[in-house]
């Protein structure tokens, strides 16, 4: 079990979401950055690569581990320590019994991902333990004093120790997209792959409002009839400032989307941080 | 039919008929992750590496039936009409409350689609006369259970929340509970008939 004893600015648990339940009116929700949860998960020889696992954002998460588990950081890079003594990101960690867990605040990137050997096995709801931020379906938010169990341990050793993998850039991000269903309801489309964007401070994990330019919309900013909405998806609303859309979308919008990131991207587009500069690129 | 683009793990389909194909995708395609019905379009949702060319393949060829209306069973939602809006809609429909009020259980409503709050269904088909545009300015808060219009859609508040759909009245059915199986009451395709009550 692992207790919690601060957060951050916010910390959940996140799997790969559950997909599904649109037609209810319930979104997929899930891991902002999924190839981070991926990847920790296949470090800590999860049977499964969505196991549930703490998504912090912007470090500040201090835990006690009151059995011994194996941990992988992945995401952003916050500085870690287990009783004081600095610990490797991307990498195996073993936390003994007692041992208290405290990450600081990444130089790069927004959230970080601590898989655990076993994942961790609060009650699931809809088929997933996530925290839908934008329907309040899943767990609450931790908090000081949530206890988390954690799962059996797998019949897997982990088999790599560390993974090579990029670090979210510090500087411009660039992202890769395609031209979206309603890419005409701009009347310059390549307006948004010209425009250097900066992420606005108004990003969570339901979406990234882009500001640098106001694209103009060929029906002077109009609804449309709701359509369904994905993960990546970058909608024109009347401002003329594009959203990207993130994990905890609505499961339908009225405003046309002009572009659909590469789902790889979206990954990466979680890891922005409120002021980065962000560039599109049709692909 | 139209197939319109969406990214690396999603298509977007534009019909007439939307529940229907639907209902033919969720039966008929096998490795969708997701099947989202909305106004005019459906979307399909796909695991990223999903040859989205043999996906539109499969769309454009599958035999879309239609949905017998027999198989969700129907609902019935008593409503108390003392909503806020009820003498705004009056005015822009220029019927009277009462005409307003018979308009609305006058006829079969039917869950087009879902999307802004779990439990939520967008409701289409009914009285032509009742289409109104949403509030020029939202309410912060709208009690859940509010009954309320907007262009031609009908729908009931899950939950107590910001809206800007004109408020005809209120009800007590609880229309998402996750002790319930399933947790929606208004599954897609279902009638639903509001029926007035005094209090």
């Amino acid at each position: 079990m692992l207790e919690i004893r601060e957060t951050g600015p916010q910390a959940l648990v996140q799997d790969l979401g559950r997909p599904g339940h649109a037609a209810i009116g319930v979104g997929r929700s899930g891991a902002a950055d999924r190839a981070a949860l991926r990847l920790g998960n296949r470090l800590v020889a999860n049977d499964s690569h969505g196991a549930a696992a703490i998504e912090v954002l912007l470090g500040g998460l201090v835990f006690v581990a009151h059995r011994a588990v194996t941990i992988a950081l992945t995401g952003a890079p916050a500085p870690a320590t287990v009783d004081g003594r600095p610990v490797g990101h991307h990498t195996l960690v073993t936390v003994r019994a007692g041992q208290e867990v405290r990450l600081g605040p990444p130089a790069c990137g927004l959230r970080t991902y601590v898989c655990v050997r076993g994942g961790l096995d609060v009650p699931p709801v809809l088929g997933s333990r996530s925290t839908d931020t934008l329907s309040g379906i899943g767990p609450e938010p931790l908090a000081k004093g949530t206890e988390l169990a954690v799962g059996p341990e797998p019949a897997a050793w982990p088999l790599v120790a560390v993974a090579p993998v990029p670090l979210p850039p510090v500087d411009t991000v660039t992202l890769h997209a395609v031209r979206g269903p309603r890419a005409d309801a701009a009347v310059d489309p390549s307006a948004l792959v010209r425009t250097v964007w900066q992420a606005s401070g108004e990003t969570d994990r339901i979406g990234m409002r882009l500001l640098g330019a106001t694209l103009e919309t060929a029906d002077g900013g109009g609804s449309l009839p709701s359509e369904g909405l994905t993960r990546g998806a970058i909608q024109l609303p009347p401002g003329g400032e594009p959203v990207v859309f993130l994990a905890d979308h609505p499961v339908t919008g009225g405003y046309p989307v002009i572009a659909v990131l590469r789902d790889a991207d979206v990954d990466r587009a979680s890891q922005v941080r409120p002021g980065q500069s962000v560039r599109v690129r049709f692909t | 039919m139209r197939v319109l683009p969406y990214g690396d793990s999603a298509l977007l389909v534009e019909t007439d008929d939307v529940l229907p194909l639907a209902e033919a995708c969720r039966s008929g395609l096998d490795g969708l992750l997701d099947v989202v019905p909305a106004a005019r379009t459906v979307l399909l949702l796909a695991e990223p590496g999903t040859d989205l060319g043999g996906l539109r393949a499969a769309v454009e060829t599958l035999e879309v039936a239609a949905v017998e209306a027999a198989e969700v069973a129907a609902v019935e939602i008593p409503v108390v009409y003392d909503g806020p809006d009820l003498a705004d809609v009056a005015a822009l429909t220029g019927l009277s409350e009462d005409e307003v009020v018979a308009a609305h259980t006058g006829t079969a409503w039917r869950v087009a689609f879902g999307g802004f709050a779990p439990g939520f269904a967008y409701l289409a088909g009914g009285d032509p006369r009742l289409s109104v545009s949403r509030r020029e300015t939202s309410r912060t808060k709208v009690p859940a259970g509010s009954v309320g219009l907007a262009g031609e859609y009908s729908g009931v508040y899950p939950r107590s929340s910001p809206g800007g759909w004109q408020l005809l009245g209120r009800t007590d059915v609880v229309l998402f509970d996750l002790d319930r199986d399933p947790p929606a009451l208004l599954q897609p395709g279902a009638e639903v008939r509001f029926v007035a009550r005094d209090s």
